[in-house]
């Protein structure tokens, strides 16, 4: 199973929908947006959106893979990866 | 893991420690009790010639019981990993979704049940239950923390 980036990052956006605290950087996401730091996610909060990312796409995130996505484009990343190893 | 040894890392004192006793606690579910003693300083004031325990107490009863003691235990082993159990525990609670069902009054005992959802990247969720000496339900609802030893 592949997805299309495209379509990976509109997936991922409506994941951290919820959990987002700065409007105006999340209407302008990207693949360089940080978790963090442009859409002030917390740190509760990204363990739920790690959490949202293991039951949408079926996969399992373990410690370390879950300390790399704190921007779009490593959680692209692993997302991606973790998909392939199915 | 003793209910003693649980109370004694927990990182509350009077007026604001609402643990007596772990009557039972596993990796799973923890059960406790409390009794609010009628000298409570809130009780002056919720509400004017009325005391009633305040919802919020409520909470903060059941996220000491169902989510800081349970989180204790539960990462009971990391505490023996880093050899040294004076380590301070740190939480933040995170979210609490509850409903209150009954009051509860001055002097009266409740039980509080928590049931662990999860526990990842240090991230502990409970559905937690408090109950009155009648076995009424008083409050249930879910509870979320960070915690890190």
């Amino acid at each position: 199973m592949t997805i299309p980036k495209d379509q990976l990052i509109k997936e991922l956006k409506d994941i951290v929908k919820p959990y987002i605290q700065n409007q105006e950087a999340y209407d302008n996401l990207s693949e360089n947006t940080d978790f963090i730091n442009d859409l002030k996610i917390n740190s509760a909060n990204l363990v739920d959106v790690i959490l949202d990312i293991e039951d949408k796409y079926e996969i399992d995130i373990d410690n370390d893979s879950m300390e790399s996505m704190i921007n779009v484009k490593n959680s692209l990343e692993v997302i991606l990866s973790k998909i392939k190893a199915v | 893991m003793t209910s003693t040894e649980i109370i004694n890392k927990l990182p509350y004192v009077y007026p604001f420690l609402y643990v007596d006793e772990i009557l039972s606690v596993d990796n799973d579910a923890i059960v406790g009790t409390y009794r609010y003693p009628n000298d409570l300083p809130f009780y002056q004031g919720h509400f004017k010639n009325n005391p009633v325990t305040p919802g919020v107490i409520l909470t903060e009863t059941m996220a000491q019981i169902g989510l800081v003691s349970l989180g204790i235990y539960i990462t009971r082993d990391q505490d023996l990993a880093h050899n040294d159990i004076n380590n301070e525990i740190e939480i933040a609670m995170t979210n609490a979704t509850i409903d209150y069902f009954l009051p509860v009054l001055p002097t009266e005992e409740v039980t509080v049940k928590a049931y662990k959802v999860y526990f990842r990247f240090n991230k502990l969720k409970c559905k937690v239950e408090m109950y009155n000496k009648r076995n009424q339900l008083v409050s249930r609802g879910h509870i979320s923390g960070m915690i890190k030893l």
